[in-house]
């Protein structure tokens, strides 16, 4: 460093680079280059000094701005006085303005940019909420168990290429029992306890399970058929724990060559681990359906019934009776058929532990929001 | 069907306890239904004592009770129990309120320490001045009976046991019974013969039929028996009414001899009240063989008996004292006087076997089953005889039957056999079966082999012939299920054991999946419940008065229901039109449980009778009806299609911090409705409406895009509210969804989606207050022409500034253009042409 550049004037104000900037132009163009650099760098350091200690908010920062870059500010005014500077020398003065302006710039945007996200974090801080001081602004709804437990049955038995079936909740006598091989005046027709409308003439009825259906699709659809039928029945059973006159059921059909009691037995085996799991099991008990011969109580194998895994009475199966088949036109020589039908509620009772059928019908929003969408 | 357990040892080695047999039992398909132990209600010390001596004291409160010394343990002897209140002397001091016995009568007491069904314990204790240690017993303290004069006087049931006998012993109190629920197609295993039998299947043991013995032991028919005709001139469904007919003659019965306590325990135990000791004995005849039986009062008969149908008007008063009125298709015995029993269901008045009975005629017939079905139906006349007729009694039993009562008549009633045996019957034919071989592996699944097969039917008492490529199988008379090979099939597999059928899980052709509409309303109901709803179940029976209501917009029309015969409430006796006056209930209740804040939805079937209501041409049984018959039943039944409903009551949400109350309105209904239509991917058209239920100002029609009515929403009518006890601002829809899915058409078509910029202009129109936005809107966009993208009303003022019955309504308009940027001037133009169109169509003012 020189002893003229050691010598410089401590004060940095714009005016003493003006005047420097003229001595050196007039009584020192040699070594006056490094003078005016000098000056230049006092004057970034003073710059920097400055927003480092004083720029403690916006105001303040743009004072300082104004100080180098308003209209009196010192670099400002030295750039005005360029026009002034010999052209020899422009070039390097040029050179050491721009240094100065632009570490300057840095400095301020720097600064900007951290007080702009001290800013952003104060109002953060200040817009917090408690989250959980809220309730939820949409009733929180729910599917009701029954339709949920008719979806998952159907999606096993579509995933199988099974189709689902539908037919009339009030049916004609014909499709409920005749179809159906229950004789009249047999005492299988007594043991479904049946509504029936007014007039009795007009032999119609609430149907009293889903199996009129077998008899609608046997003769609407062509062979081979596997259909599945959700639905809602009727029996005139008064409503208790365990009773309701109005229930669902879920029937399934099956008409092909070559389909045995194997072939029944497979398809609930496969149906009672996919509802209940690997450790689900299913046993036939011999009984008597009019509709089927022969005919089997369904038992489960239920692995996480409530007190521990045990059998479960879970619905009625069998091959569809030859008598049924040829009611719809197919002859029973050729095919064979199974078909078998559980109650749904029943169903949800042990699979989903609920203990009274009041729960089931009466509406209670309760009942359906605590499954929500999924049981 | 209850089997007490020591009756069915008479005829299998039948396992200790009704559990084990049970599960032996529902092996072949005997379901369990129930356990029947007196022993789990009664407990000891319950013993025989001896009346030594009575006093008889009147007490205060006017009641005469006598103060006995019993002794209850044999004489010379001293007692061997102990307990607080025995007394070791073996004599008790009782106050017992009853006095229809005397000194030396043997009694059964219950000493202190004993408990009698209902939890009664039995302590001594200080009643009217004594110490009274124990209990004289009546038959209903026991549990045993109905109290017919007070206690039980031993000797009255004709016992004269030593005292200090264990009286649960002496009355059969150990004994236990299984209930099993027997199907209807197995007649014969009404019986302890059939439970016997199945039971030995069960068990792969050997059965031996004791009624076979019965046979063996009955005399051949004679000229004479007490005579008999068959009157099978009137036949039903082509069948004759009786087929079979023995009559025997017992002189000389005590008939109010009593009945031994064996068979009454027994009866009791399987659910038959004693009654006398005639009637008892036909009922136990019947319990055992499975074949009912009646005894005529022989000195109260008028000649021959006869069977036939009843001429129409005929009356019969029967055994209950009713006065019934016969039809023609009921079978009666008659004699000369006429009617005297309704065959195989109730007996009559006039002949009926009393106490003063002396000479006995046993009936042991065999009855159409269809027949009895529909008489006992028809006179609600349901009896054991009548359960056991209609599922069918085995046609050749009727003489062993008959020989097992009189037996028991000369044995227990002290009367004589008369050698006259009258036995009519039509010839029996034996039903023949020809099963093919291979064919119960082929709906099996398990390869039997010809020897397990004919051992099995053989082993159930078929007789089975193997012939050319299938077997002969004879039925037995007692089978009256077994009719085609696919019955002897169920019996192969049954006895086989169902455990032994294998597993193969059949493959199902490829499937077409879920239907569209099975797919779409799927997705109604998930959508509905995302939407904050929740889904309910109402049962589907209402009022008349409610379908009128809620299922006809104008409260002068009213609308046809389907009525049922039987309903559960006769208040409730129609079947919906519409789900909302269930969902009414469903919210009345939640609201009644605390809930105020409410939105419900249902969806299921509603019964929309058309002019025809069923079809009298119900095809013959067994047919394979034509289609036309089938088109006849299928057009009667009335539409039933799928509708969705729901009802908002109280707010979405309640005030939470920083957050309003957010209360439902007519908007959420309407909402929901167009909701439905997204998922079903159709538009619901919303226009203004009217419905009686509905508020006459807040009401939408909704539409399919072609116009068809299919639904209402909006706030119910406030007068509804308050008659239906509501609160305020209740809000509903309900749409035909079968109607809605119906309006879907093709696949759905994508438009190009533009991305030059949008131009957005607002527009304020004056209009009548009549008019509905959705008018000016269509009117609008009409006039906007191609440019117009979108558009949506933003508000509805009405007011300060606005001439009285008009109203402003603004709306925003989006426009773009597919290939270029829109000006300013394009956008403005296109405004003014849609304000031209309003204007022209509707009067409409644009407000500057």
């Amino acid at each position: 460093m020189t002893e003229t550049a050691a010598a410089a004037p401590d004060n940095g104000s714009s005016k003493s680079i003006l005047e420097r900037l003229a001595r050196v132009l007039v009584e020192n163009p040699e070594e006056g280059l490094d003078i005016v650099r000098e000056a230049f760098e006092q004057e970034s350091e003073r710059a920097a000094a400055l927003i480092q200690t004083e720029a403690e908010n916006f105001e303040r920062l743009k004072e300082i701005r104004l100080d180098f870059f308003g209209d009196k500010g010192s670099l400002s005014l030295a750039n005005k006085q360029m026009r002034e500077v010999d052209n020899a020398h422009k070039k390097n003065i040029g050179k050491f303005l721009g240094q100065a302006r632009a570490n300057l710039n840095k400095l301020l945007d720097e600064r900007t940019a951290q007080l702009e996200a001290e800013r952003e974090a104060r109002i953060l801080v200040e817009e917090a909420v408690d989250v959980t001081a809220t309730t939820p602004r949409r009733f929180i709804g729910g599917r009701h168990p029954i339709s949920l437990m008719k979806e998952k049955l159907t999606d096993i038995f579509v995933g199988m290429g099974w189709e689902v079936a539908d037919g009339p909740e009030l049916e004609s006598e014909w499709y409920n029992f005749d179809a159906l091989n229950i004789k009249p005046d047999h005492p299988a027709r007594e043991m479904q306890d049946t509504f029936y409308v007014e007039p009795r003439a007009a032999h119609l009825l609430l149907r009293t399970h889903t199996s009129p259906v077998q008899m609608r699709t046997m003769r609407s659809r062509d062979l081979p058929l596997y259909i599945v039928c959700p639905g809602q029945v009727y029996r005139t059973d008064e409503l208790d724990a365990t009773h309701t006159p109005v229930f669902h059921q879920i029937e399934g059909l099956a008409v092909d060559k070559g389909l045995t009691m194997a072939d029944l037995k497979g398809t609930l085996e496969y149906m009672a681990r996919a509802m209940f799991g690997e450790e689900a099991k299913i046993r036939l008990r011999p009984n008597f359906f009019p509709f089927t011969e022969p005919s089997a109580e369904l038992d489960l194998w239920h692995p996480g019934a409530k007190g521990g895994p045990r059998w479960i009475e879970w619905g009625g199966c069998g091959m569809v009776n030859p008598n049924v088949l040829r009611a719809a036109g197919i002859d029973p020589e050729e095919y064979s058929g199974f078909a078998f039908g559980m109650g749904i509620e029943r169903t949800l009772m042990f699979r989903n532990n609920v203990a009274d059928m009041h729960d089931m019908v009466e509406g209670d929003v309760r009942f359906s929001e605590q499954f929500g969408m999924e049981i | 069907m209850r089997v007490p357990l020591s009756w069915l040892r008479e005829f299998a080695p039948v396992p200790e306890t009704a559990e084990e047999l049970m599960a032996d039992l529902v092996k072949v398909g005997l379901e369990e239904e129930d356990i029947h132990r007196p022993a789990d209600e009664l407990r000891g010390p319950i013993v025989v004592g001896q009346v030594l001596s009575m006093e008889p004291e009147t007490h205060s409160n006017g009641k005469t009770v006598n103060w006995c010394q019993v002794r209850v343990v044999p004489e010379g002897q001293e007692q061997t129990l102990t307990g607080k209140g025995i007394e070791p002397s073996g004599v008790q001091g009782i106050i017992c309120g009853a006095h229809n016995f005397k000194p030396g009568d043997k009694v059964v007491v219950t000493l202190p320490g004993a408990m009698l069904p209902g939890g009664f314990e039995i302590t001594a204790r200080k009643t009217y001045g004594h110490k009274s240690a124990g209990m004289i017993a009546s038959v209903r303290e026991l549990g045993i009976g109905e109290d017919q004069g007070g206690i039980l006087v031993l000797s009255e049931i004709g016992l004269d046991p030593e005292l200090g006998t264990d009286a649960m012993e002496l009355l059969g109190l150990y004994e236990e019974a299984a209930e099993v629920n027997v199907t209807p197609d197995r007649g014969y295993a009404f019986s302890l013969r059939g439970i016997a039998r199945e039971f030995c299947h069960a068990t792969e043991r050997p059965f031996h039929d004791f009624v076979e013995d019965y046979a063996a032991r009955a005399p051949q028919a004679n000229g004479s028996g007490y005579p008999v005709e068959l009157d099978n001139s009137v036949e039903l469904n082509g069948k004759p009414g009786t087929t079979r007919f023995v009559t025997r003659l017992v002189k000389g019965v005590n008939a109010s001899a009593p009945t031994p306590p064996w068979m009454a325990a027994r009866l009791r135990l399987a659910g038959v009240r004693s009654v006398s000791l005639p009637v008892d004995i036909s009922n136990y005849v019947m319990l055992e063989t499975g074949q009912p039986l009646h005894f005529y009062d022989a000195d109260k008969l008028n000649g021959t008996l006869v069977a036939r149908r009843a001429a129409a008007g005929e009356k019969l008063t029967t055994l209950d004292e009713v006065e019934r009125e016969l039809t023609e298709q009921d079978l009666v015995i008659a004699d000369a006087s006429g009617p005297i029993g309704l065959a195989g269901v109730m007996g009559g008045a006039s002949t009926e076997v009393s106490d003063s009975t002396v000479n006995i005629v046993v009936e042991a017939a065999r009855f159409d089953e269809v027949s009895i079905a529909r008489t006992a139906r028809r006179h609600k006349l349901i009896s054991e005889a009548s359960k056991r007729f209609e599922r069918g009694v085995d046609a050749q039993l009727q003489a062993a039957a008959a020989q097992r009562a009189v037996e028991l008549l000369v044995e227990l009633a002290g009367g004589t056999a008369e050698e006259g045996v009258t036995d009519v019957a039509l010839p029996y034919e034996p039903t023949v079966i020809f099963l093919p071989e291979g064919y119960t592996a082929s709906r099996i699944g398990v390869d039997y082999t010809p020897e397990q097969i004919q051992s099995t039917l053989s082993e159930i008492g078929c007789v089975v012939e193997r012939v050319d490529s299938g077997y002969r199988v004879t039925v037995p008379s007692w089978r009256t299920d077994l009719l085609a090979k696919e019955d002897l099939t169920e019996e192969v597999a049954r006895i086989d054991g169902y455990d032994n059928i294998p597993s193969r899980l059949p493959s199902a052709p490829a499937g077409r999946g879920y239907t569209p509409e099975q797919v779409a309303y799927r997705r109604v109901l998930d959508s509905l419940a995302s939407s904050g709803m929740t889904e309910v179940f109402a049962y589907p029976f209402v009022s008349a008065d409610a379908n009128n209501l809620w299922s006809s917009p104008d409260a002068d029309v009213q609308v046809p229901s389907v009525r049922l015969e039987n309903p559960i409430s006769s208040e409730q006796g129609w079947m919906r039109r519409s789900l909302l006056p269930g969902l009414v209930d469903v919210l009345k209740r939640n609201i009644s449980r605390g809930f105020k804040n409410l939105a419900i939805y249902e969806s299921g079937r509603v019964f929309l009778p058309g002019e025809r209501l069923g079809s009298d041409s119900i095809p013959a049984f067994g047919v394979t009806p034509d289609e036309s018959v089938l088109d006849e039943i299928n057009a009667g039944i009335p539409a039933q299609p799928v509708y969705v409903s729901g009802l908002f009551a109280g707010a979405e949400h309640e005030p939470m911090p920083h957050v309003q109350a957010r209360p439902y309105d007519w908007r959420d209904a309407v909402d929901a409705a167009r909701l439905v239509g997204y998922a079903l991917g159709v538009e619901v058209v919303v226009t203004q409406g009217a419905h009686q239920a509905f508020h006459p100002g807040r009401t939408a029609t909704l539409r399919t895009v072609t116009g068809e009515l299919i639904g209402y929403a909006g706030e119910l009518h406030p007068k509804l509210l308050q008659t239906l006890n509501l609160p305020e601002r209740v809000c509903a829809f309900e749409l035909d969804l079968d109607a809605l899915f119906t309006s879907r058409t093709g696949v759905p078509q994508a438009s190009p989606i533009y991305g030059y910029p949008a131009a957005t202009q607002d527009v304020a129109l004056i209009v009548d207050e009549a008019i509905p936005a959705a008018d000016i809107a269509h009117a609008l966009r009409e006039g906007a022409g191609e440019l117009l993208e979108h558009i949506q009303v933003f508000d509805d003022y009405r007011g300060k500034g606005i001439d009285e019955g008009k109203k402003s309504l603004a709306f925003a308009l989006r426009f773009r253009a597919p290939d270029r940027t829109l000006t300013a001037e394009e956008a403005s133009a296109s405004r003014e042409a849609a304000v031209a169109n309003a204007a022209a169509l509707y009067g409409a003012i644009a407000r500057v």
